[in-house]
């Protein structure tokens, strides 16, 4: 698994923050890679800058300094609508909060960002109804987020995640908000779909429990990354 | 699933807030419309005004009348085809309320040269043999509830006295522009009247109706019909229809100025009042704009999102408006039909709503979508949980 060739590749990748005239440093000369086919777990303290590194990894921010390589393509030059363009293919997101837009139904929900490709309805469907069997909630695919439980709904968020087949798949603390049943499902269903599909993830957790389906775990701690660590 | 759809979903979120928002724009476009048919109606006259017919009156003014003996010099004027004269009668129906056009004119002419006021040939020999007949309009005859044959009495104010007249007649109007509130008698009657009670006042002339040979050769016939009447003892000022209609609703510019601006003043208000809906409800959907922008919905995208929602919420109310437009200008046509005889909503002023509407959707909605498009990603996101 170590051979593989890096899908990401993160070079001298530094981010701060602005508050009024204060500059707040929040990840500093950041340098690594991430296998094609990898699960990796990245941990650390609250504030430590866990969630922004995966944010300019999935090209919904924007690095300070460095480079970041998704599949060959330096997205740090990407322009804004370029940018947009390049997620809706190569990066499935799943978030601790569902994220789930509350007027559509689940399947809606996962239609979404099929509605950005140039697939006629009946292809749409075809898609939607295979990611949603994967995360086996086919028989609630009419039912709205509020009608779903914590657990199920972020089965849905990941259908919808998985149903354009990204390059990549970012996850920020998708178990944060589950009890302990459904992190194990939760959890279950990444480990599926990383040996199963073949599918990079890329996870923020808190939970050790979680990070144990990892095949790698990295801390990030005051904006530096320490070295490897197996689980 | 269709966008449309997240649209509608969208606008119909807060139901009780987009509802009283809707009900603001059906109620606004209502006002607008009905104030913008008020303007149309006052300058029916002048639309249904034709090109072919002058009015002389007197130079001076509208209140002093003319010789009756002009008729025959105007009849002899190079390009004159027909003569016609009236007075504004002025008289009462029971009470003030009641207003309505009434006027003394010599019959046989005046039908000839208003082909718009149609009457069945029975009625029209009915009208014309009888000297203490009248001919009302459909509408002024139903308003009253008025039959053929009944006696009418109103009450002269200048001409004092209680007058009768018989109905011989109920006009219709050749097409919606037509005035059909009108109430007319024979100038005869008048006068023959006036010879006994007040002769110095005979045989004048309120004005004179002219129908020209060719209606491109009207103002050279005006001029040569005052050129007849300079240094008289009455000079003339004859003009086209059309102008003399504009010089009674001019008289009223300044009101149909302030009412046009009352309707301009509507659309900004509705505009305000969308506009302070969409930048709350796109205050609450900040971190939903975010999510759509990090599945790659671009800016155009987002816009589409925000402006579609407006307008869904802004051409409901339009509708609705529109809709209520026509009964109500119906009821109100009914109560003020003497006033404004033609009372109809015109094609412009419903094409005017709903582009005012469609404007101040899109407008509405530029605060919010600048915002959302603005907002990073990331900080977008953080506003949920
Ligand atoms: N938009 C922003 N403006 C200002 N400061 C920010 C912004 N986003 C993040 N920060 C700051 O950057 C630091 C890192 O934030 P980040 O969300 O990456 O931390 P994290 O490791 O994900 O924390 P947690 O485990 O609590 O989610 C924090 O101190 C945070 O306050
Ligand atoms: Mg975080």
């Amino acid at each position: 698994m170590e051979n593989k060739a890096p899908i990401v590749e993160v070079r001298h990748v530094s981010k701060c923050y602005h508050r009024g005239s204060q500059i707040i440093p929040v990840l500093q000369d950041i340098t690594f890679d991430i296998g094609d086919g990898e699960f990796l777990a990245l941990m650390g303290p609250s504030g430590s800058g866990k969630s922004t590194l995966l944010n300019l990894i999935a090209g919904i921010d924007k690095v300070d300094a460095g480079t970041i390589t998704v599949g060959g393509i330096d997205i740090t030059t990407l322009s804004e609508m370029d940018l947009a363009r390049w997620r809706s293919v190569n990066v499935g997101f799943i978030f601790q909060f569902y994220n789930l837009i509350p007027v559509l139904t689940a399947f809606e929900n996962v239609e979404l960002p099929l509605l950005l490709t140039s697939l006629s309805k009946a292809e749409r469907r075809a898609h939607v109804e295979m990611a949603l069997r994967v995360v086996n909630l086919l028989d609630r695919m009419d039912h709205y987020p509020k009608q779903l439980s914590g657990g199920q709904q972020q089965r849905v968020a990941i259908a919808r995640a998985i149903v354009t087949d990204p390059t990549i798949l970012v996850a920020d603390e998708p178990t944060g908000d589950l009890d302990r049943v459904s992190t194990g499902e939760i959890m279950e269903l990444m480990d599926t779909l990383n040996t199963e599909s073949g599918k990079t993830i890329i996870m923020v957790t808190h939970d050790p429990r979680a990070a144990r389906k990892a095949h790698h775990i990295r801390n990030l701690d005051k904006g530096v990354l320490d070295s490897d660590a197996h689980p | 699933m269709h966008i449309l759809k997240i649209l509608f979903k969208n606008a119909f979120r807060h139901k009780l807030r987009t509802a009283l928002t809707i009900l603001s724009i059906t109620i606004a476009i209502l006002a607008f419309s009905l104030l913008r048919t008020v303007i149309s109606a006052w300058y029916a006259g002048v639309d249904a005004s034709s090109a072919s017919r002058l009015v002389t009156r007197n130079a001076v003014s509208l209140i002093f009348t003319l010789p009756l003996s002009y008729e025959e010099k105007i009849r002899q004027t190079e390009g004159v085809r027909i003569v016609s004269y009236g007075n504004w009668f002025g008289g009462i129906y029971i009470d003030e309320k009641n207003f309505f056009a009434n006027f003394a004119v010599d019959p046989k002419t005046y039908l000839d040269l208003y082909p718009e006021f149609m009457l069945t040939g029975e009625e029209k020999n009915a009208f014309l043999r009888d000297r203490k007949s009248f001919v009302a309009g459909r509408k002024l005859a139903e308003k009253y509830g008025w039959k053929i044959g009944d006696i009418i009495t109103l009450r002269g104010t200048i001409y004092p006295g209680n007058w009768e007249f018989v109905m011989r007649g109920i006009y219709r109007g050749r097409d919606e522009t037509t005035d059909e509130s009108q109430f007319f008698f024979h100038w005869d009657y008048l006068n023959e009247t006036l010879k006994k009670t007040a002769p110095e006042r005979a045989d004048q002339i309120g004005w004179y109706m002219i129908g020209v040979t060719n209606p491109d050769l009207a103002t050279e016939v005006a001029e040569r019909i005052d050129r007849t009447f300079k240094n008289s003892i009455a000079e003339t000022l004859t003009e086209t229809e059309k102008a003399f209609q504009l010089g009674f609703v001019s008289m009223s510019n300044a009101i149909i100025t302030a009412i046009r601006l009352v309707s301009l003043v509507v659309i900004v208000i509705i505009l305000a009042v969308v506009a302070n809906t969409m930048v709350m409800t796109s205050r609450e959907r900040i971190g939903e704009y975010a999510i759509f922008k990090t599945l790659g919905f671009g800016g155009w995208r987002i816009a589409g999102l925000i402006v579609g929602e407006s307008l869904v919420i802004t051409m409901t109310g339009c509708a609705i408006g529109v809709a209520l437009t026509f009964p109500t200008a119906k009821l109100f046509g009914h109560t003020m039909g003497t006033y404004f005889p033609v009372f109809n909503v015109g094609n412009d002023t419903i094409g005017y709503a709903i582009v005012s509407s469609v404007l101040v959707g899109i407008l509405a909605a530029i605060i919010p979508t600048y915002r959302a498009i603005k907002i990073p990603i990331a900080e977008g996101l953080r506003s949920i949980g």
